[in-house]
């Protein structure tokens, strides 16, 4: 991919962050950080490309090392994120 | 690469795509609690066929390895996110925070040691793509900034560190200085791709991350935990851009522009401006401020049996929390009371000041916590006009939010901040430990003292349970 076409998705994809966000209500801003913090985690993609390929030792422990960190994220941010949104509830109607 | 005569590399580009928006509509989920839950599985979902694609497209021989290191990270954050309690939230978060910060340096340098591996080496010249030495010079600094600053803000809100800004002399020098000499090095390692560049810019960024958080008082972590939380999606995003990867960049964009917006209404709810939070020193010379030089003025002391007795006989309630009543954890009592008070008819809501909590929307997860229905719970625009119309505010561990000079005295550091209006209640009931201690921003509030305040001095959570007592028998 060129450059250009890259920038284009990032700027899109700034305007797509934009309005979702602001739609989110402000009583679920908690979990929407809680979940942010998840998905920012994709960057594990970068660590297990890193360490799944073999010329380098250094950066195969490196990348290692950053699927663990990922992966904590992931898996708490994800958790959390679920733990929270099963608490609210709405009001019993009788 | 060749399979059954299809080429794997659109397949590929077009599954990070897709993990792309399914992280869009998780986020879209949040728009409302009831298709929360549904948009934290697609995002769930992204993020395995983000890893799953990944891990199928190379090497077999690594999979024991990368299926252990995943092991030992998920059940770390599994761990974690069970056992962590609603109130460590901030603390929390901004320890995931640096986690995203040092994963993303740690993928640079990664990239910088074995650049062939990401497919990012002009064959022309055998060095890195120039394009890319930037952006993963940028990646690793936005990275290692995020991780030192998250410590700092970590520390802070989990009290291992003061509250209270450490003021450096000549910070603000230091730390554009600092900046200035970030962008050099990062030239430098665009212009001949020299490791040492890239060494330095990673140790200045670890630097400057401390140095910028340092100062900012306790008041300011809302703002500074969102800042972190944009600083983590630009440091995903900019790897993004260095190896190429769709999810990624999307991510990173959605991450970044969430924690920005979240800063943005962090800081209007504390009518700050946002350079001057990142400035630092908020609430330094606030405990000097007032002393002997006040005059003492007269105020009404209740009981709890009293304010049982005001809140039964009233039509409406508003209740009012803060992070002090987060702190005694009088969250689940002060459930029971509302529980009480609508059993006798009374119309119990509660109102919630944007910056009541912690971090952005934390008050609501505390009431959630506590059983209290969402529907039940209102932002600041949509319940301010009711007070006027209610009979009893009820005012818990908040005290900044509800000052009414932040409307009058110009003086107030706390002025322009849009507060309740809780004295435009019939009666207020005002929940404080004692009338010396003063809020965040260290002022006094002419709440107390009005005709139809009624101060209820002592711990939120033992006032709310004997009021509880009184109100069941």
């Amino acid at each position: 991919m060129d450059f250009v076409a890259i920038l284009s998705i990032f700027v899109l994809a700034c305007f797509v962050g934009y309005y979702v966000v602001w739609s989110v209500t402000p009583a679920l801003h908690t979990p929407l950080m809680a979940v942010t913090n998840a998905i920012s985690s994709v960057i594990i993609v970068g660590a297990l490309i890193a360490s799944a390929e073999a010329e380098s030792e250094g950066a195969q422990w490196l990348g290692l090392i950053g699927v663990v960190l990922a992966s904590i994220n992931i898996f708490g941010g994800f958790a959390v994120t679920e733990r929270m949104l099963a608490m609210y509830k709405k009001k019993e109607r009788k | 690469m060749m399979l059954a005569g299809l080429t794997i590399e659109p397949l590929v580009a077009f599954a990070y795509l897709v993990s792309g928006i399914l992280f869009i509509l998780a986020l879209r989920g949040l728009s409302n609690p009831e298709s929360s839950r549904r948009g934290n599985r697609l995002g769930m979902l992204g993020m395995l066929i983000a890893v799953g694609t990944t891990i199928a497209t190379h090497d077999a021989v690594a999979l024991p390895r990368l299926g252990a290191a995943i092991l030992i990270g998920g059940a770390i954050g599994f761990v974690i996110a069970r056992k962590i309690a609603m109130t460590a939230m901030p603390q929390l978060v901004a320890a995931f925070h640096s986690l995203v910060g040092l994963a993303a340096v740690v993928v640079g340098i990664a990239a910088f040691l074995n650049p062939a591996s990401f497919g990012i080496i002009d064959p022309a010249t055998g060095a890195i793509h120039a394009a890319s030495r930037i952006e993963m010079a940028l990646g690793v600094a936005i990275g290692a900034i995020t991780f030192s600053g998250s410590v700092i803000a970590f520390l802070k809100l989990a009290g291992m560190m003061s509250g209270k800004p450490i003021l450096l002399p000549g910070r603000h020098v230091i730390n554009i200085g600092a900046l200035l000499a970030i962008l050099f090095f990062t030239y430098g390692f665009f212009d001949s791709q020299a490791p040492m560049d890239f060494w330095i810019i990673v140790g200045l960024s670890f630097a400057i991350g401390f140095l910028l958080i340092i100062p900012i008082g306790g008041a300011d972590m809302p703002v500074v935990v969102s800042m972190l939380n944009s600083y983590s999606g630009w440091a995903a995003a900019a790897m993004g851009f260095t190896l190429h990867n769709t999810a990624m960049i999307i991510t990173g964009a959605l991450v970044g522009s969430s924690g920005a917006i979240l800063s943005y209404i962090m800081c209007k709810a504390m009518n700050r401006s946002f350079l001057s939070v990142i400035a630092g020193g908020f609430g330094a010379e606030a405990a000097s401020g007032d002393g002997e030089a006040k005059e003492q003025r007269p105020w009404k002391r209740g009981s709890a049996e009293d304010a049982a007795f005001l809140m039964k006989q009233a039509d409406s309630v508003i209740i009012v929390p803060g992070y002090g009543m987060a702190v005694s954890q009088a969250q689940h009592a002060l459930r029971e009371m509302a529980d009480l008070l609508k059993k006798e008819g009374v119309s119990v809501k509660y109102a919630i000041h944007p910056v009541a909590g912690r971090m952005p929307g934390h008050m609501n997860v505390l009431l959630a916590e506590a059983n209290v229905p969402y529907d039940e719970v209102f932002e600041l625009e949509d319940i301010n006009s009711e007070f006027a119309q209610t009979d009893v505010a009820f005012v818990i561990g908040a005290n900044d939010v509800t000052n009414p000079a932040a409307k009058t005295d110009k003086s107030s550091p706390i002025y322009g901040m849009p507060i309740l209006d809780v004295a435009n209640a019939k009666t207020v009931l005002f929940v404080k430990r004692s009338m010396g201690g003063v809020g965040y921003a260290g002022v006094d509030n002419d709440v107390f003292y009005m005709d139809n305040t009624m101060m209820l001095l002592a711990d939120a959570k033992k006032m709310v349970e004997d009021i509880v007592k009184s109100l069941a028998h």
